[in-house]
């Protein structure tokens, strides 16, 4: 049968079992969205094309398939390089199709033409300009296999106009013609059993659980060997739900943000079994001084994660779910033998937790702390809803304080902190789990307003999600490292909270709109909100702005020095000033010179980077 | 800093430099020399880069090569079990007197003269980095006009091969 190159596109995308495209047409990828019209494929209509591929990725974060989006030539194919640079750090399986100027065309600086191969080659797993109609089949079946297996990640295709137009005989490729491209799925056995040796005769071990477990859909596996061998588990921002909270081995969040029983766990142990991790500095700090004691097993699909931070004992490559699932094997089989001795360990982590837990207060004032606010959206919502957050100190504690029970029931933006990545991953993500699944976007005011236009696309495609907006007025995170690091100057963080007045967005996308703005109101408006499931909502939940995230490791400092509190950090800030204050002064005095000069202040905090090496949040 | 020799056998498609080199800078490894050119297979080109770096880095350039998925294998060259050379043109200022001495400095480097003009002699000569090196002071005293060198090419001594026990078979995979 001849099919054209844009049929061909349709056709290869339904033989793979896409469902859902999210897109926006143009000028170069028109001739594909006119086969779109009779193929067996929902369209999303986005409403910027960045809002096309974190869609693309919510879908994917929610579902485990493939998001796929479709877009025209140059400036729609540079709107989506956030989205993609976000998929790759976040191993999220994505197809992005780009129109491209005609073949003929090419390298003239035609009307929207842009390098696309070369500007997505950084932020790709791997991309094609695809140069001939034939390829086409080939090409969306070699770039979805590429995107969904090894270690996921997005693959963009690159089609000129011309041969979206042109005919051939259609074929479906028989093989997948990938000779340099063949991922690890099952672990070597000797490691295998060497990780199970070293697991048997430790004293501290902790698993470190990453979202490569999520990815590889191995949380049954993880749970098992968990049982099995009586270890405890931490689990990172991208790993949350892997092990439901509740479970009495899950120590939650270890990293810059996290609970301090998570850190001080991985500082103390003497083994960690990493898995579908990587060593990521939001989680060990200051490298150097992160799980000092510890030897490392790391259980990942990407070899080149192996060894690239932390020098490792036993290696694994290997599919997460595969891999987990023969340690288990290997385990049951040595029986009694293959069980540490975790007894006084787990004892002494029961104690740390308990004597520290999260710092969270309500005062009585009326005032909403965020806090207070993500608990009241998790008591409205529950557990059956897939929370969605944006960057920043809402993310943090939407990840602290929210009791995860399942897997991708957390899905949010770790390694590349995007903001503006809820609005658009909340509505793909719904479009993944349908009707009878809450999604509930968590974000911030300043995240909201980089791509609430979406609000749009869910109002148009039906898509009921529940926009809720932590509005501090401000950018808080931050305004946050400003108070720490830069003496409380604060430079360009404050957002009006009324501008935009989110109850009259609400209303000018012709959907529900609430608001609360003390503890009074903060249930009831949740419960209103949570009762509509039938069309978007947004809420705009006023929250103290001067609330900070804690615990805290300063970027690139060592997870031994872990702060709890607010009031934790001044009195070492006032200690510091203090020192720093005597020390000028005698100083000074040896140098022959006056009393001190209140003009060069030192920073707040000794040891704490005012320079971050890793750049802010 | 160290250096090392890579070799390097890629699916021979447009680009495949461009990931390379691409993967090179935006991870900041430091690549010496790069010579690519095509093998007895016409699907199929060879690499060898030399890249300055210490051993751990090695393993990470190594690793994160291999995730190129035009990439088909990468072999660690070991200077004293391979043999290593690169060809180097030389163009210097010369006018007739001084053209003799010039022909014989050739000839005892094993070099040879590929070039004549009024006022030039331009020598090209093939070797490892050690005897390139010795050649060109020797030149100087002429003054260079221009060079061109090739960067290294590389392959193991003996009956090894970069396709042993290879993953090369460009076989269909699934
Ligand atoms: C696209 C982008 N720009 C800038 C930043 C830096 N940044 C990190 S968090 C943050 C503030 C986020 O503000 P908001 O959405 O209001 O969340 P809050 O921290 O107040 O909860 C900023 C500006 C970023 N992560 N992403
Ligand atoms: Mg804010």
């Amino acid at each position: 049968m001849q099919v054209t190159g844009a049929q061909a596109v349709m056709r290869s995308l339904e033989e793979l079992g896409v469902e859902v495209v999210f897109g926006y047409p143009g000028g170069a990828i028109l001739p594909a969205y006119d086969p779109l019209i009779e193929a067996d494929l929902t369209h999303v209509l986005v409403r910027h094309e960045q809002g096309a591929v974190h869609a693309a990725e919510g879908y994917a974060h929610a579902s485990g398939k493939v998001g796929v989006c479709i877009v025209t030539s140059g400036p729609a194919a540079t709107n989506l390089v956030t989205g993609l640079c976000d998929a790759l750090m976040d191993s999220v399986p994505v197809l992005a199709i780009t129109g491209q100027v005609a073949s003929t065309a090419i390298g003239s600086d035609a009307f929207q033409e842009a390098d696309v191969l070369g500007i997505t080659m950084p932020v790709t797993k791997h991309n094609e300009l695809v140069t001939s109609v034939e390829r086409i089949p080939g090409a969306i079946r070699e770039a979805h296999h590429i995107a969904s297996s090894g270690r996921p990640g997005p693959v963009l295709l690159d089609i000129p106009k011309d041969i979206l137009n042109q005919s051939f005989e259609w074929a479906w490729p028989e093989h997948l013609d990938l000779p340099g491209y063949r991922p690890t799925v099952r672990g070597h056995g000797r490691q295998v059993r060497d990780a199970i040796d070293l697991v048997a005769t430790a004293k501290r071990p902790v698993v470190y659980a990453g979202g490569g477990l999520v990815r590889a859909d191995a949380g049954d596996e993880l749970r098992e060997l968990v049982d099995l061998l009586d270890l405890p588990v931490v689990t990172t921002l991208m790993a949350r739900g892997i092990i439901p909270e509740d479970h009495p081995n899950a120590l939650g969040m270890p990293g810059m943000h996290g609970h301090y029983v998570a850190i001080r766990a991985l500082q103390e142990a003497d083994l960690l079994v990493t898995l579908g991790a990587r060593f990521d500095d939001r989680v060990t700090g200051d490298l150097a001084h992160f799980a000092p004691h510890a030897k490392v097993i790391h259980v990942d699909v990407d070899p080149a994660e192996i060894g690239k931070n932390r020098a490792v004992d036993v290696p694994i490559v290997g599919d997460a779910k595969v891999v987990v699932g023969q340690l288990v094997a290997v385990a049951r089989d040595r029986g009694d033998e293959a069980v540490p001795d975790t007894a006084a360990w787990r004892d002494h982590l029961a104690t740390v937790k308990a004597d520290h837990p999260l710092r969270v207060q309500q005062p009585d004032t009326g005032i909403i702390k965020p806090q207070t606010a993500i608990r009241a959206v998790h008591a409205a919502f529950g557990d059956e809803a897939v929370y969605v957050a944006g960057v920043g100190q809402h993310q943090m504690w939407a990840s602290q304080l929210v009791p995860w029970s399942r897997p991708r029931q957390w899905i949010n933006s770790g390694g590349l902190g995007t903001m503006g990545f809820a609005v658009p991953a909340a509505i793909g993500a719904k479009v993944a789990v349908g009707r009878d699944v809450p999604v509930v976007a968590i974000d911030g005011d300043g995240c909201f307003q980089m791509t609430f236009q979406e609000i749009a696309a869910a109002v148009q495609h039906d898509i009921p999600v529940t926009f809720v907006v932590i509005n501090n007025g401000v950018l808080g995170m931050v305004r946050q490292w400003q108070s720490l690091f830069y003496a409380s100057r604060m430079s360009e963080t404050t957002l009006p909270q009324a501008v935009p007045d989110l109850v009259l967005l609400a209303e000018a996308y012709g959907i529900p709109g609430f608001r609360a703005e003390s503890v009074e109101e903060l249930e009831s408006v949740m419960a209103k909100a949570a009762a509509i499931t039938d069309q978007p909502v947004i809420v705009d939940v006023r929250v103290d702005p001067d609330e900070m995230v804690f615990p805290m490791v300063p970027a690139g400092g060592s997870n031994d020095a872990v702060i709890e509190s607010a009031d934790e950090w001044m009195t070492m800030a006032i200690a510091d000033v203090t020192e720093a204050a005597t020390q000028r002064q005698r100083a000074n005095r040896e140098a022959g010179l006056g009393g001190a000069d209140p003009s060069d202040d030192p920073p707040l905090i000794a040891g704490a980077d005012t320079d971050d090496e890793f750049g802010s949040d | 800093m160290q250096t090392h020799t890579l070799s390097v056998l890629v699916e021979n498609r447009p680009g495949v430099l461009a990931r390379i080199s691409g993967m090179f800078s935006r991870r900041s490894y430091n690549i010496h020399s790069l010579a690519v050119g095509p093998t007895d297979d016409e699907r199929v080109s060879r690499l060898t880069i030399v890249v300055g770096t210490d051993p751990v880095h090695l393993e990470q350039v190594i690793k994160q090569l291999n995730k190129l998925v035009h990439v088909l294998k990468i072999i660690e060259l070991d200077p004293t079990e391979s043999v290593q050379m690169e060809l180097q043109m030389v163009k210097v200022s010369a006018d007739a007197s001084q053209r003799a001495d010039l022909f014989a400095l050739a000839e005892v480097f094993g070099a040879e003269v590929v070039d004549v003009d009024a006022d030039t002699v331009t020598i090209a000569i093939a070797g490892n980095t050690a005897r390139l090196g010795r050649l060109a002071p020797l030149l100087e005293a002429y003054g260079i006009r221009e060079m061109v060198r090739s960067g290294t090419v590389a392959i193991a001594r003996g009956d090894r091969s970069i396709t042993d026990g290879s993953r090369l078979r460009l076989q269909r995979v699934v």
